[in-house]
């Protein structure tokens, strides 16, 4: 299978991005200008600091004109995992529900955190065990949404990062083909660097790319 | 030739030139400069731009080296790592701006320093800093200092996608008024992409990419960098520079990929005082002369005055050397990463730098005049006669019981856990990161890219280590021998996690040169510097020097700080700092002479950093080291530390806090827990068998740090005031 990862100036976590997926499968990074999405089978919208997060983060990102075709294949039933300010991004293009808003300290914050799985039945989690280690890095990562979601992840207790209501650390829409989540699954892909409990959600991906049909738009 | 407003005797002392200077000028000139050579000389033969007062000293420090790629001299110094690959590194200080504006000074530190990274070609890959502020406790203006300026480190790197991945913090009162602020960066470049910046070429074109030119920093070098801070300094503000991060990230990869096409022939950062910095420096480099047409410029302000822009520190901005038949391809490059380029100019024969307004020559100046001929000044050292540095307030009892001692150490600003600082820094951007901060003594970064084959289950993963070092406190108790321990402890640092030094990058961070006394320490400092350099074989490749580090309270401690990078042969095998399993044994190893003097427990005693560091036997340093990392590479050490602030105790409490398992220790009769000797012993951990015939001081095990008839604490309690120390302090 083949992995899209999202290229946005100001985007820094697309190369550990693309050598996460490169594990499981092939991935190819997708220029912000450009209006293709090169037949992959899914997509990552990646972390870092899209257009600078000027205005707001993800704001500026979400009319790129590669995202006119994310949105199109998210809608289309593609699989979209948005990473990070990535996750911002979708929530800014509606894909997701919610807002991520500034941490409740103010700060920026790397941690390594425990999440619980809620939800292991998603094309995104079904190959995780129970918990995971991962690690964040944010400033605007406090999950907001006043109507119900589908929870994916929650930081474990006394992990919560930023102050995310109810502890809500990654979710679906309600098609449950697009995953936006605060932690940095890339940055957990080997124990050399300190966990490999990330490399499960690019595993889950491949393995459901495996047997769905493929979607092209 | 005709130049608006003329500058003259009226101006030139407030531009910061002495009568002789401008004297000098005068005749090398032939004429009076107007006010736009006035402007460019008085930056480029300013402390920061021309380091008068300490260039000849600095001839004093090893340069060459088996491993050097790139000495000093250029924007940044490189060494070889094997596999054609180069590693290129310097530290650089910010130092007044960030005292006068800590956000954007220390932001645009981090920034500056990481394009001398990707100047000479090479992709940044980590950032280091080391910090100096003045009693947290004590002081809501080191509190509000803090604060700011860590912010703006963070700000700069993260957003750039470049790691924080290790640095260093001390808070002593002389650094109140006059903070610190030193960022250290490290790229990674194939052998074939370094690129020097001298301009070669007479007919090849000048362009000038990224930002537009403002009004920001206008005469930071010389107005603000170097002169004493004092009252009014806030006027100072407009001179700090605003740094867009953003931008940068672009200009690095747009600049990385102008290298990889080899569509430049030679490129520089503009920093300091600016183009006319970065531009008569390529010039005087390459042996040419440069037109350079101000309306060509693109300015954020119209009306900028000629001078203005000539000497403007706006932010992320990079200026390259390009034949006439790339440039076409050179736009097209910089069109697709959105940065703006235009062609300012041209590279001539004659070694003459001139402004041109349009068709008008508005300023001629010889390359020379500029870059070589500032006066370099003899200084007049005199070891102070009464102490300069007094004690502090006392914050714990001379008579307290050991346990206390080592509590009130382990919390306090010095030595604490450093957790609430390097939380605001991403360490993990580009998939290197193999030892995080208070994970390691030094921190490892992945040379390969890890992947399914590599890492941690693979082939065998070659490596960096890097570390920053320098403790001001020792060095005010004797210059030559403090500055030499902050190379040693540096050695020492990456010893622990198995790596070899390659080279070191330094900044003097002092007073007023033109004191006496402090010229005395300046001196001493870089004789110190020089002999450890040679005694452990460990070339200086590039550096920085920050001067005038006074307030109206005095001069700063002094303070050298050192950061070194070396290879490891396997990332694999780097030792972590706390312990690995109970049940191993814990040895001491290495020539531990610890004494008081300038010691942490001194400085809660509240007495003044005076008095003697202990003597040191290079050799048994040079043994031990090798020793340490032979133990480490064949994974017979699982843990090494070694013995810095707050002697064996502290030490041994830091293993302890980083694993979370107990130790029970039995240390030599007569040990002191708390004396200091710094990168000269070691804690390391393993199997009986692996450190059979060192000396053994104890074993893994409990759940408290018991040592034999001294005390006897347990994890929590420890982990605890470490964690909370700094904490505390900030909240």
């Amino acid at each position: 299978m083949k992995f899209g990862v999202i290229r946005f100036p100001g985007t820094c976590d697309d190369v550990d991005a693309q050598l996460a997926a490169q594990r499981v499968g092939d991935a190819e990074l997708l220029w912000h200008r450009d209006r293709d999405l090169k037949g992959v089978d899914a997509v990552i919208v990646p972390g870092g600091f899209s257009y600078g997060d000027y205005l707001r983060a993800g704001a500026i990102a979400r009319f790129a004109p590669v995202m006119e075709e994310v949105i199109e294949f998210a809608h289309a039933g593609g699989l979209v995992l948005g990473i990070c300010n990535g996750f911002q991004i979708l929530c800014e293009a509606g894909l997701l529900p919610g807002a991520l808003l500034i941490n409740d300290h103010l700060k920026f914050v790397f941690r390594q955190v425990n999440l619980e799985v809620v939800d292991p039945n998603t094309p995104f989690t079904r190959e995780c065990p129970p918990t995971l280690s991962i690690p964040v890095k944010h400033t605007t990562g406090r999950y907001y949404t006043p109507t119900p979601v589908q929870v994916v992840l929650r930081y474990a207790p006394g992990n919560n990062p930023n102050g995310s209501q109810d502890d809500i650390a990654g979710v679906v829409n309600n098609a449950g083909n697009v995953f936006g989540l605060m932690p940095h699954p890339e940055h957990a892909v080997d124990l050399l660097t300190g966990s490999e409990d990330g490399l499960r959600i690019f595993e889950s991906i491949r393995t459901a790319v495996g047997e769905r049909v493929k979607v092209t738009v | 030739m005709s130049a608006g407003a003329q500058g003259g005797r009226a101006t030139y002392r407030e531009l910061g030139l002495t009568d002789s200077e401008y004297d000098l000028i005068v005749e090398g000139l032939g004429r009076e400069p107007n006010a736009v050579e006035l402007a460019m000389l008085s930056l480029m033969w300013s402390e920061h731009c021309a380091y008068k007062h300490s260039k000849k000293l600095l001839r004093r420090l090893p340069t060459e080296g088996p491993h050097v790629l790139v000495g000093p001299g250029e924007n940044a110094g490189a060494v070889d790592v094997g596999n054609g690959i180069a590693i290129a590194f310097k530290v650089e200080s910010h130092n007044h701006p960030s005292a006068v504006e800590p956000f954007q000074g220390a932001a645009t530190g981090v920034g500056g320093i990481l394009r001398d990274i990707f100047a000479i070609g090479a992709r940044p890959i980590a950032v280091l800093d080391s910090l100096r502020f003045g009693e947290p406790a004590d002081s809501q203006r080191s509190r509000y200092l803090l604060e700011h300026a860590v912010a703006g480190i963070g700000h700069y790197g993260n957003s750039i996608g470049v790691p924080t991945v290790g640095g260093e913090i001390y808070f002593e009162s002389s650094y109140e008024q006059n903070c610190l602020i030193n960022a250290m960066a490290v790229g990674m470049a194939p052998h074939s992409r370094l690129t020097s910046a001298a301009a070669a070429g007479p007919g090849n074109v000048l362009i000038l990419f990224g930002a537009l030119t403002g009004r920001d920093g206008i005469g930071g070098a010389s107005v603000l960098a170097s002169a004493e801070l004092g009252e009014g300094d806030d006027a100072k503000r407009p001179t700090v520079q605003i740094g867009d991060p953003f931008a940068e990230k672009k200009l690095m990869e747009c600049s990385l990929e102008l290298l990889d096409r080899e569509l430049l022939a030679s490129l520089q950062d503009l920093g300091a005082a600016g183009l006319t910095s970065s531009a008569s420096e390529m010039a005087s480099k390459g042996e040419v002369g440069l037109d350079v047409d101000i309306t060509k410029i693109p300015l954020r302000e119209a009306d900028m005055e000629p001078f203005e822009i000539m000497v403007s520190e706006s932010q992320e901005r990079m200026l390259c050397v390009v034949e006439p038949d790339k440039v076409a391809a050179v736009l097209a490059v910089c069109e697709h990463w959105d940065i703006l380029a235009t062609a300012i100019g041209s590279v001539t024969e004659q070694p003459l730098f001139r402004i041109l307004n349009g068709d008008e020559v508005i300023g001629e100046l010889p390359v020379p005049l500029l870059v070589d001929d500032c006066p370099l000044y003899d200084l007049e050292p005199a070891a102070p006669t009464a102490p300069l540095y007094a004690g502090g307030d006392q914050r714990i009892a001379t008579d307290a019981a050991p346990a206390d001692t080592l509590l009130a150490l382990l919390a306090s600003a010095n030595i604490s856990s450093r957790r609430p600082i390097f939380e605001q820094y991403d360490p993990v951007v580009q998939s290197r990161t193999v030892r995080r901060p208070e994970q390691a003594d030094a921190a490892v970064l992945a040379l390969p890219v890890l992947d399914v084959d590599s890492g941690a289950a693979g082939a065998p993963v070659p490596a960096i280590a890097i570390s920053i070092d320098g403790n001001g406190r020792r060095v005010a108790v004797d210059p030559r021998a403090g500055a030499a321990e902050a190379v040693y402890e540096c050695a020492a640092n990456l010893a622990c996690v198995g790596a070899t030094p390659l080279g070191l990058t330094n900044c003097l961070n002092f007073g007023n040169p033109e004191k006496p006394h402090v010229a005395w320490q300046l001196s001493q400092a870089i004789d110190g510097l020089a002999q450890a350099c040679r005694d452990l074989e460990v070339p200086v490749v590039g550096g920085n020097v920050s001067l005038y580090n006074e307030s109206p309270d005095g001069p700063i401690l002094p303070t050298p700080v050192v950061g070194m990078v070396g290879t490891l042969p396997d990332a694999r095998h780097a030792a972590f700092l706390g312990f690995a399993n109970e049940g191993h044994k814990i040895a001491l190893v290495g020539g531990f002479n610890p004494s008081r003097d300038g010691s942490e427990l001194a400085k809660l005693h509240g007495r003044a950093p005076a008095g003697a560091l202990p003597e040191k036997d290079v050799a048994e340093i040079r043994t031990t080291h090798q020793q340490v990392r032979d133990g480490v590479n064949s994974g017979a050490f699982l843990s090494a530390h070694d013995i810095a602030e707050g002697g064996i105790a502290v030490a041994l409490a830091e293993c302890v806090i980083s694993c979370g398992l107990g130790a029970r220790i039995e240390l030599p009769d007569g040990l002191d827990l708390f004396g200091e000797d710094f990168g000269t012993a070691f804690i390391v951990s393993g199997t009986a068998e692996d450190l059979a015939g060192l000396e053994i001081i104890g074993e893994v095990g409990g759940d408290a740090l018991e040592i034999g008839g001294v005390l006897d604490l347990p994890i929590s309690g420890l982990t605890e005031a470490h964690a909370s120390g700094l904490a505390n302090l900030l909240r």
